[in-house]
This record gives C-alpha cells, sequence and structure tokens, in this order.
C-alpha cells in the first residue's frame, strides 16, 4: 500500500507556506520586488442622473512611469464601473474577478447586477486578506434603486459618499471638490467638475499624470469617454519628421592617389602548407 | 552555557543626556499657515489651535506676528520653537533700532536671516520644528517666503504649509492671478481654510486673517467660517446599500 498523500484543493484565504523562506530572504539582504503600483488621482460623483467616474492615466514604478496611458476605470457590469488606486495587479485582478462573478450571478438571477452586490463581494474579499491585497476602489453604478457611489479601502472598509476620491492624489482632488461641489449638479457641470478635479490630482501630485479618463453612468445608458482631457500633449513634434538638410559643398573633382598602387606577384613556390 | 553581555552604563548616560539636549519630535504644534500676494502687499491666513499631540489643548494661539515695520511671521509646527524664533527676531529688530540710522530690516532681509538660524540648527542636528512664513512690503516691493525646518527656503506667490501643501496649494494654483483685491484676497483665503477646516483634522473654526501693507501689518480679530453640513446623501447615506456603512 503506498502513502501517497493525497492532493486536497488549498480552502482559500492567505497560504502561510512561503513566509518563513521570505523572511529568511530578507534577513540575508534580498530585496522584495517593488510593486507596479498606479499612484493615483481616482474620484466619483453623484450628479442628478446618475454618476460619474473618473481617473487619471498614469501608472508608476516607483521614481519611473511605466506606462503613460493605462486604463483605471474597469468594467464591472454593464451598469457599473470601478476605479482602482493602488497595486496595479491587485486592482486587476480583483475587479475582473468580481465582474466575473457577477456576470455568473446575473445568469442565475436574470436580473440586472446590483452596486451593493459588487461592494459586497469586493469587501468580503478584500477583508479576507486582511490589507494585503492592496486595492483602493471607487465603485459607481446606477441599478435599479438608483444610483451610488462607494469607496473602499485596502482593508475591506467601506462608505457612501456623494462625491469621493482615493489614491496619492486624493487630497489635491479632494479640494477641488470640497471647494465647488454642489447637489442636482447636471450632466455638463458633472463632467466639468470631474474633469477640474482629476486635472488638480495631474497636476499637483507626482504620482498622477498623462490624460484624463471619465466615464459616465445613467440609467440604462453608460458612456466611457476614454482620453476625455488630454492636458499633456507632446510638445515640439516636428511636422517634417526627421531630415537632414543637404549642406555638403563639392571643393574639388581631382583625385589624388596616397600611395603608389603595390602589385603583388606570385613567387611560385609552394601554397602555405596546411 | 550563559553568555553575559557586557553593558556599558557609561555611554547610556551620556547618550541619555545628549538627547535630552536636542529637538527629537514636535509637542505643541500649529497646523497650516497659508499665505498670498495681492495688488496691496500680503494676505496671511492661520487658525488659533494648538494641539497636543491629538488633543486639541490650546485654541487661542496667535500663529501671525508682526516683525519690525516691514514685516509678518507666521509659523506651523512646535509652538514653543515659535516662541524662541520671536524672542530671536526680537534681538534682531531691537540691535537694528539701535544704530537709529534711518533703515529698518526689510522681509528679504529678515527671511535670509531666519534661513540662516533654521539651517544652522538642522545641521547641528537640533532643529527648530517649525515651517515659517515670511510676508511683507518695502519700498512698494510686496515679498512672499517660506522656511522649512530643515533651511530649505524660496520665494513665491502663494505659500501654504503643512496640510495645506496638499490641499490649499492646488487652488492657490488654479485660481491666484497678479493684482488680487483685497476682497478677492480674502475669499481666496476662505476658500482655503474651509478646506482644511473640513480635512485637516487638527484645524479648528476659529481663524485670522493678517494683512501687511506699505502701511504696516493688522491682524484681524478671530472669527469663525460658515461650514454646510446639509448634503442630503449624508442624512442617510446606506439608503441605498443596507447594512453597509
Amino acid at each position: 500500500m503506498s502513502q501517497s498523500a493525497v492532493d486536497v484543493p488549498p480552502k482559500g484565504g492567505f497560504s502561510f507556506d512561503m513566509c518563513k523562506r521570505n523572511d529568511m530572504l530578507i534577513q540575508k539582504g534580498l530585496k522584495a520586488p517593488s510593486f507596479l503600483k498606479t499612484g493615483t488621482t481616482i474620484v466619483g460623483l453623484i450628479f442628478q442622473d446618475g454618476v460619474i467616474l473618473g481617473a487619471d492615466t498614469r501608472a508608476t514604478e516607483g521614481p519611473i512611469v511605466a506606462d503613460k496611458n493605462c486604463e483605471k476605470i474597469h468594467y464591472m457590469a454593464p451598469n457599473i464601473y470601478c476605479c482602482g488606486a493602488g497595486t496595479a495587479a491587485d486592482t486587476e485582478a480583483v475587479t475582473d474577478m468580481v465582474s466575473s462573478q457577477l456576470r455568473l450571478h446575473r445568469y442565475q438571477t436574470g436580473r440586472d447586477s446590483r452596486v451593493i452586490t459588487a461592494l459586497t463581494l469586493l469587501k468580503k474579499h478584500l477583508f479576507s486578506y486582511q490589507g494585503h491585497v492592496s486595492a483602493a476602489l471607487v465603485l459607481g453604478g446606477v441599478d435599479i434603486t438608483g444610483p451610488h457611489l462607494h469607496t473602499i479601502y485596502p482593508h475591506g472598509s467601506t462608505d457612501t459618499l456623494p462625491f469621493a476620491t482615493m489614491g496619492s492624489g486624493s487630497l489635491a482632488a479632494m479640494s477641488v471638490f470640497e471647494a465647488k461641489y454642489k447637489e442636482g449638479l447636471t450632466r455638463d457641470e458633472g463632467i466639468k467638475l470631474v474633469a477640474e478635479a482629476i486635472c488638480s490630482g495631474i497636476f499637483n501630485d507626482l504620482g498622477s499624470g498623462s490624460n484624463v479618463d471619465i466615464c459616465v453612468i445613467t440609467k440604462g445608458n453608460k458612456e466611457y469617454l476614454r482620453n476625455y482631457m488630454e492636458p499633456n500633449p507632446r510638445t515640439y513634434v516636428s511636422s517634417k519628421g526627421y531630415s537632414f538638410t543637404k549642406k555638403t559643398e563639392v571643393l574639388l573633382t581631382k583625385i589624388t592617389p596616397l600611395m603608389e598602387r603595390v602589385e603583388i606577384t606570385e613567387v611560385g613556390g609552394e601554397a602555405m602548407e596546411e | 552555557m550563559t553568555f553575559t553581555i557586557p553593558i556599558d552604563n557609561g555611554d547610556a548616560v551620556k547618550n541619555a543626556e545628549a538627547d535630552s539636549q536636542r529637538t527629537l519630535y514636535p509637542y505643541v504644534t500649529g497646523t497650516s499657515i497659508v499665505a498670498i500676494k495681492y495688488k496691496d502687499g500680503v494676505l496671511m491666513a492661520s487658525d488659533m489651535g494648538g494641539s497636543y499631540g491629538s488633543t486639541l489643548r490650546y485654541k487661542n494661539i496667535e500663529r501671525m506676528k508682526a516683525i519690525g515695520k516691514h514685516s509678518l511671521l507666521g509659523a506651523s509646527g512646535e509652538i514653543s520653537d515659535f516662541q524662541e524664533i520671536l524672542r530671536y527676531l526680537d534681538e534682531l529688530i531691537l540691535n537694528d533700532n539701535m544704530w537709529d540710522d534711518g533703515n529698518s530690516l526689510g522681509p528679504k532681509e529678515v527671511h535670509n536671516y531666519l534661513t540662516r538660524v533654521m539651517y544652522n540648527r538642522r545641521n547641528k542636528f537640533n532643529p527648530l520644528w517649525n515651517t515659517l512664513v515670511l510676508g511683507g512690503v518695502k519700498n512698494g516691493e510686496s515679498y512672499l517666503g517660506m522656511v522649512s525646518m530643515i533651511g530649505v527656503s524660496f520665494e513665491d506667490n502663494h505659500v501654504a504649509t503643512g496640510f495645506g501643501n496638499h490641499l490649499a496649494r492646488p487652488i492657490l494654483r488654479d485660481e491666484w492671478h497678479a493684482d488680487l483685491s483685497f476682497e478677492e484676497g480674502v475669499k481666496l483665503l476662505e476658500k482655503c481654510m474651509r478646506v482644511l477646516l473640513y480635512r485637516d483634522r487638527s484645524a479648528i473654526n476659529k481663524f485670522q486673517i493678517a494683512k501687511i501693507t506699505e502701511e504696516g501689518v493688522t491682524v484681524s480679530e478671530p472669527y469663525s467660517l460658515k461650514t454646510f453640513w446639509e448634503f442630503k446623501a449624508f442624512n442617510n447615506p446606506t439608503a441605498g446599500a443596507e447594512g453597509s456603512w
């Protein structure tokens, strides 16, 4: 009878198997790989007909800009979108995962997804990982019960707010919101305010930059305005491309040989051996 | 087998003595200062709170003071260090007055003096734990500058310290322009102070605004700003999401 270990699938939750090894490596002086963080400004605001979400498009890896035009507004459901700040892999994975769960749930129930469903799925997942999944999200959408806007923090707590900002540029964006938000904004006023808040983050926060993405969600309709504003265009692009002007002049057409031509004659010996 | 680790008590005593001679952390702190140049001079705003860690200990601290005839100093950070700086400046101005030569120290000179003091203390690892804002007008020219506790010093058309860096600077960068009138300047400062009141935990609703022009310094009486808390969404925030918060 063989003592074969039965492969039990992991029960989920954090797997502590590698912790001892990682500790030992860190003590030996190994630096942990740095994360691709999105060092971000993301905002959301509720206006009279629904929700507007906004985000910048810069992804940073420490001091370097890794992606100048990444997408931070993730699709969750036809009527729900989610902006993500923090570690790019974490926000991508967590929103993808909950988006699939929502779709399966839609097939099962035959109804449109609700924002609080997405909220509960996200917060349960993030809480169970105790903050190690570094995803700070602004979740917004319009469902049968009306427009909703929530913020979700990496440790799993949530807030329900009329206007919200997250990411490293959140203070710059929040100062714009606190100074200028009022209730009952129209669609154009709302878009203008969101663009202003994101621009405030782009120009005053080093972790945010490049362009402004906006997503407007209303009852039964959504508009994903990718690169709604591009306030950082490439300057000084030459339309001619690179061309080198012909500046060579012909000075002389006489050819002066520098050295006597040397004639090589075979001496008729044997060819080299080997 | 056990090892006994030799403890050199002499060193411990010496280190403790040396440590008690230098500033390691601040105790009573003031929060942000926001200042702008306007048409006739410089406007500066601060709240009147002194926090002792997370307690709001003092609610009547004036963090802006006139210096000589031409300057106005505002400070955030450790209050006792601010009072010490005021004593240094008192001596400076006194010596200047004793010359009795018709010249008086202007804001540029005071700013330079403060930069030297702050940088020198930082080099001795014994900083004055403040970020100072120096504004003034002399011979018709307005001046506005800032010095931090490590000696970083610069001048600009609008400055903010502490939380003001993150919350007030974006607003000032967008909305400041040259030749603001007094009313426009005060409105702009109040906009910034209101956002700080909402979002800085150590801010209190008791402000002073100080104005310095060619005529001199005036520091206003303390007053408070109107705040708005009546957004419908805040009344019952989880109406649409039962069970969450």
